[in-house]
């Protein structure tokens, strides 16, 4: 019996092992693939220039643009509301019926498939504004993707503060909104923005919900332009925007062009560096702002 | 409010009565506490007002998105007059037949298929992670496997789709002389992408274990392995639980990747070999080519309402596996 | 402008209770506290001396649950009501707490933080304020070529005089001190204490204090208090050689505690 037990310890052991070992295997195998068959693709030339509908040669500027303008512009529209209502959660929120409700929305909202919000986003963004497709829509319905992630991340944040900090503040007579923005914020400010990094990356690489918002097709960008209103202004907010996820998904499932594939690959590759990078610079830049306000305080 | 008691003596009498031979001068502490900053107050309801509106707006979207989708996902049975029963029931679909069929069985069953087979390959995967990353070792599962599994999470699931598509599409084909997309492709891609979910979920649950119950444990003389199966998993089960629904509610509304790699037939598959359609794949590649208005645009916006549905019992399911832990402890 | 110097006691409270929920921290308590003294505030963990000195300044407000019944006065004015700003109750009440805790900013910013907030907008004038406040302090020679440098940085006992300075700053009538030396070694201690017995001259100071050696060394009064109960209060030196009340006796004689 002893013995027995003993073995069978020695098996699970060894399958957990193998378990963890595995997924291991997984992630590398898998980012290696991407990376190494992508990694002919690395060249400015594909980074910049222009898809070819037809012929081989073209490459993923204007969708690498729009995937980082548009993951500006959400941030410009999710940021203030979603640490608007981190700052109700963690500060004011009483405990009531009505906030139970903004709970659940927090959580149905973290819940909802993405295609739902993309449709969604198709409904009111797209067709009962009249915009059509356009990178607004589209960051809108980013917005809606990220809103409930942005909330948390806040809350906790402000949670995180220890709570001397706002009792030294109150004590000395600062209003209780002063505390927050000018205390409890600055003091939460590292969790914000490594959340708010890693946030980055999921709006980043999100493809279904931008299918019908942003739409799948990109005008012939102008990059000697800053006009806001140009048809072809890259930064102009009203002209439709693919992606380079969304461009991933499209070569993938028409895709007409003889290197459709290669183009893929590249495309693959840049979005998972892009990734690993935000990654990385979250978890980088987290450590360094914490450092930077505590500046060597004694632990 | 927390102070009563003080019978609202006004300030002004108190004054006087405390000074009484000199029953116009203020001292400056008097004056300094009743001063009052109007600001201060503007600023302060300002700010509650501004959070407050932040906050609503979560509930308005909520409730927003669920009225849009369901105006416009119901209007297939009160405006095109397509019966309920038929719509879930039925098994053909070609809403482009004359008269046209809008049975969307097939959908749902190939969202319940892949959603499944996803629970089933990730669930082992995930727990197994899990109580290798908290019990058998924690250094190297906090070193490695933890930045590795948070990895997983940033992957975009093009990505994983497009993985899926150009690896594990054609090592099925080849290894079982199929056509390669197939429910089977659709779940492996899935499970990849809800391990994380369900790894860290239930590593949380297990942390909770009181460290006392696993020394008990190990004192009576029980090996590791029974300590973590009688003992830890026994009482994390239903954090494990609500890592494995959390893991399947992600997985039942995951579009483009299941969509790359799982064939969109609208035939019923005979095995997990075979390719199938899921109701998000259904939306996705046919929304963006029926004009709006249309039975069949209709038919996709009902598919949506399914998938918002499921989602709300999902959570559902969720508030009362959570409830139940509560009243366990 | 001020008036009033001769009146002596400058808080009084009047059958001041505290409940948390059901259960009543303190029992109606009265107490009169003298003006440019200091009261030392005595007795074991949980008898309810830290609740009183934050009724003072309201700062039980942040806890849940938490009612505060009876009056508190100060030079007169009821302050345990809404109908005084609590912003002028916490300047005129300043508070320094057990643990320093100083805000993630630097020194400078540290002290100018709440008088910019209460409307002094002049650099100068917060330059001087700074400096005066740290001198009385006694922390100006330690970190005038470091004011902006981060508050963090310095030892424990310095924060913690930063924080003394930082509530001076708002020109505060009383000082509230919550234990402010149990977290430091011995000779920061002794420089806190030296600093609260300078600062008597100019603000009236109540401290709660564990150690009754240092009751002894720097306050005037001591108040006892046992299970949410004022025992006694009296003159310091009275207390401790010729205590009323058996519990007070088997207190300050190590009996239990």
């Amino acid at each position: 019996m002893k013995v027995k037990a003993k073995s069978l310890d020695h098996i699970a052991t060894f399958l957990l092992t193998t378990i963890a070992v595995l997924i291991i295997g997984v992630l590398v195998l898998m980012v290696g693939y991407i990376l190494t068959k992508g990694y002919d693709k690395f060249t400015f030339d594909f980074l910049t220039s222009p898809p070819n509908i037809s012929e081989a040669g073209g490459g993923i500027g204007p969708q690498l643009f729009n995937s980082f303008y548009l993951l500006v512009l959400t941030m410009i529209i999710a940021l203030p509301l979603g640490v608007g209502a981190g700052i109700y959660m963690a500060e004011y929120a009483p405990n009531n019926k009505f906030t139970q409700y903004i709970r659940i929305s927090i959580e149905v909202l973290s819940s909802l498939p993405s295609i739902v919000i993309g449709l969604f986003g198709l409904l009111v963004f797209v067709t009962m504004t009249g915009w059509g497709y356009t990178l607004l829509s589209g960051a809108l319905a980013l917005t809606v993707f990220n809103l409930p992630l942005l909330v948390r991340i806040t809350e906790d944040a402000l949670r995180n503060v220890p709570p001397s900090q706002k009792e030294a503040s109150l004590a000395l007579g600062i209003s209780k909104w002063k505390t927050i923005t000018s205390v409890m914020l600055p003091a939460a400010l590292p969790g914000i923005i490594t959340g708010s990094i890693l946030a980055s990356g999921r709006v980043f690489g999100e493809a279904a919900a931008l299918l019908f918002t942003a739409g799948m097709s990109s005008p012939d960008l102008n990059f000697n332009t800053f006009d806001l209103n140009g048809p072809t202004s890259p930064l102009n907010p009203f002209r439709p925007a693919e992606t380079l996820a969304v461009h991933i998904w499209k070569v993938n499932s028409e895709g007409l062009t003889p290197d459709a594939r290669d183009v893929a690959d590249g495309a693959a590759a840049i979005l998972v560096l892009a990734v690993l990078l935000f990654n990385l610079f979250a978890r980088w830049f987290g450590t360094w702002i914490y450092n930077k306000i505590t500046s060597g305080a004694r632990r | 409010m927390s102070h009563q008691g003080t019978e609202g003596t006004l300030l002004t009498n108190n004054v006087q009565t405390n000074n009484i031979e000199n029953a116009t001068a203020v001292t400056a502490i008097q004056q300094k506490l009743t001063t009052r900053n109007r600001n201060i107050y503007r600023e302060n309801l300002f700010g509650r007002i501004v959070a407050l509106i932040c906050a609503a707006l979560l509930i308005l979207l909520v409730l927003s998105i669920t009225y849009f989708i369901a105006s416009k996902g119901l209007s297939t049975f009160f405006v095109d007059g397509v019966s309920i029963k038929e719509f879930l029931t039925g098994l053909k679909w070609d809403p482009e037949d004359e008269p046209a069929q809008f049975g969307v069985f097939p959908f749902i069953l190939g969202s319940f298929l892949v959603t499944l087979l996803a629970a089933v390959i990730a669930a082992p995967l995930g727990i197994g992670a899990a109580i290798f990353m908290t019990e058998i070792s924690p250094g190297f599962g906090k070193r490695v496997l933890k930045p590795v599994i948070e990895l997983l999470v940033g992957i975009p699931s093009v990505v994983y789709g497009y993985v899926g598509l150009t690896l594990l599409v054609p090592f099925i084909r080849e290894q079982f002389e199929v056509l390669g997309f197939s429910v089977l492709a659709g779940g492996c891609v899935l499970a990849l992408m809800i391990l994380p979910t369900i790894t860290s979920v239930t590593t949380d649950a297990i942390e909770a274990v009181p460290q006392d119950l696993r020394n008990a444990s190990l004192a009576l003389g029980a090996t590791r392995w029974q300590t973590i199966w009688n003992v830890v998993l026994h009482s994390a089960l239903p954090g494990c639980l609500t890592a494995v629904v959390l893991g399947m509610a992600r997985a039942f509304g995951e579009a483009l990747a299941v969509q790359m790699v799982i064939g969109n037939t609208t035939k019923l598959p005979e095995s997990i070999l075979d390719p199938i359609s899921t109701l998000t794949s259904g939306i996705t590649l046919n929304m963006g080519n029926t004009i709006a208005g249309t039975p069949y645009n209709n038919a996709l916006w009902s598919m949506a309402l399914i998938l918002l549905l499921m989602s709300f019992a999902f959570i559902m399911i969720l508030r009362i596996m959570g409830r139940k832990k509560l009243s366990n402890r | 402008m001020l008036v009033n110097e001769a009146q002596q006691t400058v808080i009084k409270t009047t059958d001041l209770s505290v409940y948390y929920g059901e259960k009543q921290a303190l029992k109606q308590i009265h107490m009169d506290i003298e003006r440019n003294s200091v009261t030392a505030f005595i007795g074991p963990s949980g008898c309810g001396k830290s609740t009183f000195l934050r009724s003072l300044n309201r700062m039980n407000e942040l806890i849940p649950n938490c009612r505060v019944e009876g009056s508190i006065q100060i030079d007169g004015i009821e302050v345990n009501t809404d109908s005084v700003p609590i912003e002028g109750l916490r300047k005129t009440v300043g508070m320094v707490f057990q643990r320093a805790n100083p805000f993630f900013k630097s020194i400078y910013e540290n002290i100018a933080f709440a008088p910019r907030f209460h409307g002094m907008k002049n650099k100068g004038d917060l330059d001087h304020l700074v400096e005066q406040s740290l001198r009385k302090a006694a922390l100006w020679d330690e970190v005038k070529d470091r004011l902006h440098d981060s508050a963090l940085a310095l030892s424990g006992g310095q924060q913690q005089r930063l924080c003394i300075a930082r509530t001076i700053a708002t020109d505060p009538a009383v000082l509230l001190l919550d234990e402010p030396a149990s977290a430091l070694d011995p000779i920061s201690t002794l420089k806190i204490e030296e600093l609260i017995v300078e600062l008597k001259d100019e603000y009236t100071i109540v401290i709660v204090t564990h150690n009754l050696h240092q009751a002894a060394r720097i306050s005037n009064q001591t108040a006892f208090f046992l299970m949410g109960e004022l025992v006694e209060m009296g003159n310091t030196s009275n207390l401790f050689t010729s205590p009323q009340d058996k519990r007070t006796e088997d207190y300050i004689s190590g009996k239990f505690g």
